[in-house]
């Protein structure tokens, strides 16, 4: 076989069914490729060469390689806790820990015969949105160094733009899964939330969180899915219903054809009247994307939701609150570091030092907001309020999918900003979430798919559906993806090449 | 801790008392309250704990059913709604023995609410109104080694054990209880007992006060005669006992009076009893307390009980304590002073297990309030704690009843009873204690008795027929109480005075 890194899984599908190559192999290949370009790209925190091997070892021997994703190698998010495997969330305060158990799309994608490569890095606990929260690494954008991975999926979607791995686990809570894999030009789907369990998935926001596939083509994306989706025991949120047939609606897609379906374009994301901060390129691409959707037969309209202005300052309070309590539990007294325990402090003093020590500035902005946010007197005015406008979000969503079958808008508002220069105007980089929140709120599915270039840098068209319809979400993506021929990825080959 | 204290009557004069109790019940359940993990008492620390239950990154609750069902079921026989929706709620604070740093429990939507329990006190019944019962988990618990008190001060350090982490914990929380006036404490101690009661009834927690299964946090205030308002109130936690229940109200409203007479006002304040003492010393005050930012649980869907289950379950409670009393006082045919010993006495369950066994109620009564009540008097055990069973009781009465033996002989049967070596029937038969009839033995030594005491059986030949009963006891004593005394006395009357 020529380069392996180059095949998506659905191709590494293909070959390993037909005996054209091993797990070993394809295991081996991603392997090099890291050692190779990570040092430089900065996708991992931890990579499990040696287990990888012999994982793709026993896959080979079973000889179920190439049935479904056996032995594919993919990449996970390093908020997913791995039995034996170190997880840190992206925080110094979980430096060397070891969980004693894994979460369950973990052991969903391990009982499906996939190879583990690694652990990708992130924003500290899932804080951000341009994977410069990390406590450990700086990642960089494969199409540009110098730029960010978007986040806080952003070692993921580095991983899978640069070919370090054809598959990776992600999540999301405020477009953590799409806002990456917009600027990175992949696939990323955020799933309906309770489709997915949260088992094992170090919560950030427990009301919001998702994992999510991403991957460089969107029957790729959707094979991931159906892996790891389906109900959960362990999880109370996890809904009891059969997981969507997203490959069968990927397929469907890639056919081309959208006529009947009805597209609705939301104005209050980029439309007339609401495109500060849209960069033009980024205007430009969505458009062309719609124009795709109409000649592939899709009725399009605008469509006015008005409260999704309303999102940016409810998840702002939402989010910090359930991370307030949520980070609780990092006290030093049970896992991770502890900081100060020398005889010459208190216990609430240890607490103290190693939370101090232990979180990033970012994770102390989110807390003190969010204990803010839930304090006596303030609760009804900010959490409350909050919680109100989550179902105005989510009445305009409903609204609208009684005229319509998918929205769409723009992934993010920009393409991927230089490193560094968000850091210092936290308004700025949470503005990047713009166009993913209103998703996340109402819990409704959404797909990032790309949509082209801006000045060189990739351009995502957002897709979002009705509860439990995430298939629509695969359907369109896959159209999109067809009708601009190949996967974005594949200009990054050819500039390598 | 010597503070000023008013005599108890003397507070009375001057101060209204009122009274409030939140209590924790640890449910029976055999998982528990998110988690898979047994909830089986005095395991090796750690051992029975896993990712839910340590708060371990990623793990999520799932809210365990029987521990729903429990209570709605303690709800349903405190005479309160059932919400028909209700969800947890994070109680946010910081300590060792909280694995998440927050306590899963209930806040302004609780499972039950508005009931009331009827307590009696010397004849008198008190209303106590119940204001919410919610479902919560147990924390874990602290060690503190080094240092004198067992306390964190002056702790050389701490150890946790995270197997109770997660029981789950049913609080059950009065509203004020005021009008008791002098009867307040023993009103709160009455109504922990018939909590307590009802909870065994229900078969929803062993509620052992002494392993912390069941455990009250006391509320107490003063307010001066006549005041309509309420005084400021304090809560005494790590009240372990019955006993200690109305110890430490009665310790509160002498010290809360002391204080107020001498100008004081009372700071609303946490107060640890003192089993020893009987008193209470200042814990954390609530001035300073946490803001515990409350907001509904997230990991969890709310519980939203069907109302056709609910009034399923409330078709199958069982008979609870207050209407069983009442049942058994009506078959018994007691008068409510007689019921109440009985009651405090802890022997209603003894006594109604001996009746079924086949004894009259006066029979089971005299046993277990008599005899069987001064042995475990003795023992310093509880009665029910006693080694014999009901059954065995009802056995030693029908021996009686039959004339098989007399009451001292059934004595001599019941030591062997706890002894251990069977049956009462069995203990007859091997010790040899039946009462002996008009046999040869008999006769002998009814002759003995009346030879060996000429001058008595003058007197009785004199008619001081009285003076027979010296005789009937010689003859008791020679047959070592084996003989039925009516029979010895009609042998000895035929000999002497030949009638």
């Amino acid at each position: 076989m020529s380069d392996l890194t180059a095949l998506t899984a659905v191709e590494l599908q293909a070959a390993l069914a037909a005996g054209e190559t091993s797990s070993v192999e394809v295991t081996r290949a991603h392997l090099d490729r890291i050692a190779a370009e990570d040092g430089a790209l900065g996708a991992f925190l931890h990579v499990t060469a040696d287990a990888a091997l012999a994982r793709a070892a026993e896959v080979d021997a079973s000889g179920t390689a190439g049935t479904g994703l056996a032995g594919i190698p993919v990449a996970l998010k390093d908020v997913f806790v791995t039995e034996g495997v170190p997880t840190t969330s992206g925080s110094r305060i979980l430096e060397g820990w070891r969980p004693p158990y894994s979460a369950t799309v973990a052991s969903r994608l391990a009982d499906a015969g996939t190879v583990l490569l690694g652990k990708t890095n992130m924003d500290e606990f899932a804080m951000g949105s341009s994977t410069e929260n990390s406590a450990y690494a700086v990642t960089r954008n494969p199409w540009d160094h110098d730029r960010i991975p978007g986040g806080s999926s952003g070692g993921s979607s580095a991983a899978v733009a640069g070919r370090l791995a054809p598959l990776a686990l992600g999540t999301d809570t405020g477009g953590s899964i799409r806002q990456p894999a917009a600027v990175t030009g992949l696939v990323g789907h955020k799933p309906t939330y309770g489709s997915v369990s949260r088992y094992g998935l170090i919560a950030f926001s427990s009301s919001l969180d998702q994992a999510g596939p991403m991957a460089r083509t969107v029957l790729d994306a959707a094979l991931l899915h159906e892996a790891i989706g389906g109900h959960d025991p362990r999880d109370s949120t996890s809904i009891d219903a059969p997981v969507p047939t997203v490959v069968e609606a990927a397929r469907r897609g890639a056919g081309g054809d959208l006529s009947g379906l009805r597209v609705g374009v939301v104005r209050e994301l980029g439309g007339e009247g609401a495109r500060e901060g849209y960069e033009q390129g980024v205007l430009d691409r969505f458009a062309e994307g719609v124009a795709l959707l109409e000649a592939a037969g899709a009725q399009v309209r605008e469509v006015s939701c008005p409260s999704f202005g309303l999102a940016l300052p409810a998840y702002y309070l939402i989010a910090p609150s359930e991370a307030s309590s949520n980070l609780a539990r990092f006290e030093g007294m049970r896992f991770g570091i502890r900081v100060g325990d020398d005889g010459s402090h208190d216990v609430d003093e240890v607490m103290a030092l190693t939370r101090e020590q232990g979180f990033g500035p970012e994770v102390k902005r989110r807390i003190i907001l969010g204990t803010y946010a839930l304090s006596a007197g303030y609760y009804e005015a900010y959490y409350g309020q909050a919680q109100k406008v989550r179902t105005l979000i989510s009445r305009d969503f409903s609204a609208a999918y009684d005229d319509v079958d998918v929205l769409v808008s723009p992934t993010s508002p920009t393409v991927a900003w230089p490193i560094g220069a968000r850091v210092e105007d936290p308004l700025a980089m949470y503005a990047a979430d713009l166009c993913t929140l209103p998703a996340s709120l109402a819990g409704v599915p959404a797909i990032s798919v790309p949509c082209g270039l801006s000045d060189g840098l990739p351009v995502g068209l957002q897709v979002m559906a009705p509860a439990l319809a995430d298939d629509r979400c695969y359907r369109v993506a896959a159209a999109v993806e067809a009708a601009l021929g190949a996967p974005l990825t594949d200009r990054l080959l050819e500039r390598a090449a | 801790m010597s503070e000023p204290l008013v005599e108890f009557d003397d507070v009375l004069t001057r101060y209204e008392p009122v009274i409030g109790l939140e209590t924790h019940v640890e449910l029976g359940t055999e998982s528990k309250m998110f988690c898979g993990c047994t909830t089986a008492f005095g395991a090796e620390p750690n051992t029975q704990t896993c990712p839910v239950c340590l708060g371990l990154p990623g793990s999520l609750p799932v809210a365990n059913a029987a521990a729903v069902e429990s209570t709605i079921r303690i709800g349903l026989a405190l005479g309160c709604r059932i919400a028909s929706w209700s969800r947890f709620a994070r109680k946010n604070y910081f300590y060792p023995d909280i694995p998440k740093g927050f306590q899963t429990s209930q806040y302004d939507e609780p499972l039950c609410t508005a009931g009331h329990l009827d307590v009696e006190v010397d004849g008198e019944t008190y209303r106590v109104e119940i204001e919410r019962v919610h479902l919560e988990e147990d924390t874990g618990k602290n060690l503190h080694v080094g240092g004198a008190t067992g306390r964190i001060h002056g702790a050389e350090y701490s150890l946790v054990d995270f197997n109770r982490a997660g029981i789950p914990l049913v609080e059950i929380v009065t509203r004020p209880v005021a009008g008791a006036g002098a009867k307040a404490p023993e009103v709160a101690r009455a109504y922990v007992t018939e909590l307590r009661e009802i909870i065994q009834t229900l078969g929803a927690s062993d509620v052992r006060m002494e392993q912390g299964s069941l455990r009250c946090d006391v509320n107490t205030s003063l307010a001066p005669v006549g005041s309509l308002e309420w005084g400021t109130r304090t809560e005494t936690k790590n009240v372990n006992s019955l006993r200690s229940v109305e110890r430490a109200v009665r310790y509160e409203m002498r010290r809360q009076a002391a204080v107020l007479d001498a100008g004081g006002r009372i700071v609303q304040e946490t107060r640890h009893f003192h089993e020893d003492t009987g008193s209470t010393s200042p814990g954390r005050s609530k001035e300073e307390a946490t803001d515990y930012r409350y907001f509904p649980e997230p990991d969890l869907v709310p519980l939203a009980p069907d109302a056709e289950w609910v009034e399923k379950l409330a078709a199958g409670l069982p008979e609870l304590p207050a209407a069983r009393r009442a049942r058994l006082r009506e078959e018994w045919g007691l008068s409510a002073t007689e019921m109440a010993w009985l009651v405090n006495a802890g022997a209603l369950g003894v006594v109604e297990g001996t009746v079924a066994a086949g004894a009259s109620p006066a029979d089971a009564r005299k046993w277990w309030l008599g005899e069987l009540a001064r042995r475990a008097n003795d023992a310093g055990v509880e009665l029910t704690a006693l080694p014999v069973t009901p059954r065995q009781v009802a056995e030693l009465s029908a021996l009686v009843a039959e004339g098989t033996v007399n009451d001292q002989l059934a004595r001599q049967a019941l030591d062997g009873v706890l002894a251990g070596e069977g049956d009462p029937r069995a203990v007859v038969e091997s010790r040899g204690l039946a009462v002996l009839g008009e046999s040869d033995e008999l006769v002998a030594a009814v002759d003995v008795a009346i030879a060996g005491a000429p001058d008595v059986v003058a007197k009785v030949q004199g008619g001081k027929v009285q003076a027979l009963g010296a005789l009937v006891g010689a003859v008791m004593k020679a047959t070592r109480g084996k003989a039925d005394a009516a029979t010895v006395r009609r042998m000895l009357e035929e000999r002497v005075l030949g009638s």
